[in-house]
């Protein structure tokens, strides 16, 4: 396969969030019967047909790489965590709507993440606090995704959704707040309420996400 | 009056160490995840705190502090608490925790939970028939028989944990044991992985697009209907499906690779960690204190071999032996009785701190590697269980342990110092602990030999496979 045609996009998020099952919905069309503990990377293929219906379509496969591990793993986890960050056409984060750390810890993943890929231009790292500025120039699409928007009760749906709006303005993603249906409520697919279109003219690689 | 200024002493400091094991949970444990229900938080440090107080009540014991009728109340009053958290509330939680994770129960999960702890009680008394324990004299639901049983549990965990430590400790510290990793292992070993995943990538590719095909010719949704609609899934899908499940099987295979091949590299880096490490001040240090430890442990392992091969139950601690010997032997005037006691309190003292501080970083360890938000209610309640059962029993033990060697010593201490514990423990049978705890250990030991061993020659090999 020509390297034109290649679109690699991690998933990252802490343990048990959502993103094997996120991954499997998103490739096979079906949820996850039976998730288990993903070690070290799992990865699976979308076919996708960029623009669609006009004369210049182009099929593409979607690589979505699922890392496992937490951001708190030893450092020797996390070294060998870092061979899957290189050349990256995007990232997918993904957190936990009912669980608060999860989208704290998004931060640190981000960090783990893109630290890989800026290039050398003297960007100083101080011990894992955050700074905007470090990602002003990041030409990496980015994705937030929350999951397991159907575990939490009526009334605090909107609590929850407002403490993700703010989360998502530091990193300046798109976002989602995606429903993941677990087999014993429903078994019908999702419902997304939105849905972003990105280009980056970057490297020439022209990609977006786009759901039936 | 003098009881009063005890018991708010011994509130005091219950207050801060529960304050302490709070703090602990936070900061270290929970570090990355959300606690949902702050009952499991309350629990851990009730029984920490608790448990602490009750080793602080052996120092107070062993110093002469704190008068003794006060201090007799609240061994009661400890060993009472502590007893009903653990044989009660704790199985009663985790089972309702354990209860609730499965959806199915959900509507009827207390009534289930408490099935579980009834259970969970039925075994408990169950587990004291077997062992020498019973005496007629207590009735049923006494101290003693609570105490005993606890006591049988706590014994075998903490011998369990003994043993492996005992091994464990010189195999991490010792430099001997670490293996020579290079740059060129651990680069040859990631570019393995990426080639897996490549082809893992590939057959995938091949996968989706086999689906796609057949989902636009209608073939996928086209279930074999009747007579005539079977006669047809013979003959056309036959190539379809069957070329996917081959390729289904291949990936599987390479998965499976690729998980291996993370790990191992990832055990790599770790040794190559520790192999700089070992190169610093620190690190030669601690080789040194490898060295100590592991012939401490050696000799422990022997002494358990030679009090049950020889059916006896040891008397004497190490140090008072080698210092008897020592001074024996240079024929200098030495106030042996003096010293030793004091020299086998903090020996004996940094053996349980060290042993609690490997037992927590173990355990705080084995947390990270099997955490997820859904289980880790459960982990919590067990860590809880686990250590009150460390406590209780390293109390049990070390008062044996310096009763035993203060009889020897010193004429004067023993007698208060044993009527105190027997009044409070009842009658137990202390030499039969002793030698539980022996074989145990020996046991443990002897397998986490054998566990380590197995894994140390396994590793190299697996390098030198192409």
């Amino acid at each position: 396969m020509a390297s034109l045609d290649r679109v690699k996009v991690l998933v990252l998020g802490d343990s048990g969030v959502g993103k094997s099952s996120l991954v499997h919905l998103l490739c096979q069309n079906q949820v996850l019967g039976n998730p288990s503990w993903t070690v070290g990377c799992s990865v699976d293929v979308r076919v996708h047909d960029y623009k669609e219906g006009t004369p210049e379509e182009k099929t593409y496969y979607i690589e979505l790489w699922d890392v496992g591990g937490s951001v708190g793993s030893a450092s020797s986890v996390k070294s060998t965590r870092a061979v899957f960050y290189n050349s990256v056409n995007g990232i997918i984060f993904v957190h936990d709507l009912t669980n608060k750390k999860s989208s704290q810890n998004l931060r640190r993943w981000s960090l783990e993440a893109l630290n890989r890929d800026l290039v050398p231009t003297g960007v100083l790292v101080t011990n894992g606090d955050y700074d905007q500025e470090q990602f002003a120039d990041n030409q990496i699409p980015l994705l937030v995704i929350g999951t397991k928007l159907d575990q939490i009760h009526e009334t605090k749906r909107h609590e929850v959704l407002t403490r993700t709006a703010f989360l998502a303005e530091d990193f300046n993603p798109e976002e989602i707040n995606l429903v993941i249906e677990k087999r014993y409520f429903l078994r019908e697919g999702n419902q997304i309420p939105g849905f972003p279109d990105r280009k980056r003219f970057g490297a020439g690689t022209l990609k977006s996400l786009h759901y039936d | 009056m003098s009881f009063l200024i005890d018991s708010s002493i011994m509130i005091t400091s219950q207050i801060l160490f529960f304050g302490f094991g709070w703090l602990f949970f936070m900061r270290q444990l929970f570090k990355d995840y959300e606690i949902r229900q702050y009952v499991v938080q309350v629990i851990f440090s009730v029984t920490f705190a608790f448990s602490c107080t009750m080793f602080e009540l052996i120092i107070f014991e062993i110093l002469g502090v704190l008068n003794s009728s006060s201090r007799y109340f609240h061994w009661k009053m400890n060993l009472c608490v502590i007893l009903l958290i653990l044989v009660f509330m704790v199985p009663f939680y985790i089972g309702y925790f354990i209860v609730s994770n499965i959806r199915l129960l959900h509507k009827q999960r207390l009534l289930f939970s408490c099935l579980l702890w009834l259970t969970f009680m039925y075994f408990f008394w169950k587990l004291g028939d077997p062992f020498p324990i019973l005496s007629p004299k207590h009735g049923i639901l006494s101290i003693e028989q609570l105490i005993s049983r606890v006591g049988v549990i706590g014994v075998t965990l903490m011998a369990l944990l003994s043993g492996f430590g005992a091994v464990n400790c010189p195999y991490t510290y010792m430099s001997y044991f670490l293996r020579n990793v290079t740059d060129t292992d651990i680069l040859a070993l990631e570019r393995r992985l990426l080639q897996t995943m490549d082809m893992i990538i590939s057959k995938k590719k091949r996968m989706a697009m086999a689906r796609r095909t057949m989902f636009q010719k209608g073939e996928v949704h086209n279930k074999p209907s009747g007579f005539w609609g079977m006669i047809k899934s013979v003959t056309t899908s036959a190539s379809g499906s069957e070329n996917l499940t081959l390729i289904q099987q291949e990936v599987d295979a390479l998965e499976e690779l690729s998980r291996q091949l993370f790990l191992e590299t990832a055990d790599l880096y770790a040794t190559k960690e520790r192999i700089e490490y070992s190169k610093t001040f620190k690190g030669k240090y601690f080789n040194f204190l490898g060295y100590f430890f592991s012939i401490y442990c050696v000799w422990k392992i022997f002494m358990a071999t030679i009090n049950i091969v020889f059916d006896r139950v040891g008397k004497t601690d190490p140090v008072t032996r080698g210092i008897e010997i020592t001074v024996n032997y240079l024929g200098i005037q030495f106030d042996v009785k003096f010293w030793s006691q004091h020299i086998s309190f903090i020996l004996v003292g940094i053996i349980i701190v060290t042993s609690i501080r490997g037992l927590l970083i173990t355990l705080t360890k084995f947390f990270y590697a099997i955490s997820s938000s859904k289980s880790s209610n459960v982990i919590v309640l067990l860590l809880a269980q686990i250590m009150s059962h460390f406590w209780i029993n390293s109390f049990d033990l070390q008062g044996m342990y310096f009763v035993s060697s203060v009889l020897l010593i010193r004429m004067s201490m023993p007698l208060e110092y044993r009527t105190i514990i027997t009044e409070v423990l009842g009658e137990l049978q202390f030499n039969f602990y002793h030698r539980w705890f022996d074989v145990i250990f020996l046991v443990s030991a002897l397998s986490s030999i054998l566990f380590l061993y197995l894994a140390h020659k396994q590793a190299p090999e697996k390098q030198m496979a192409p």
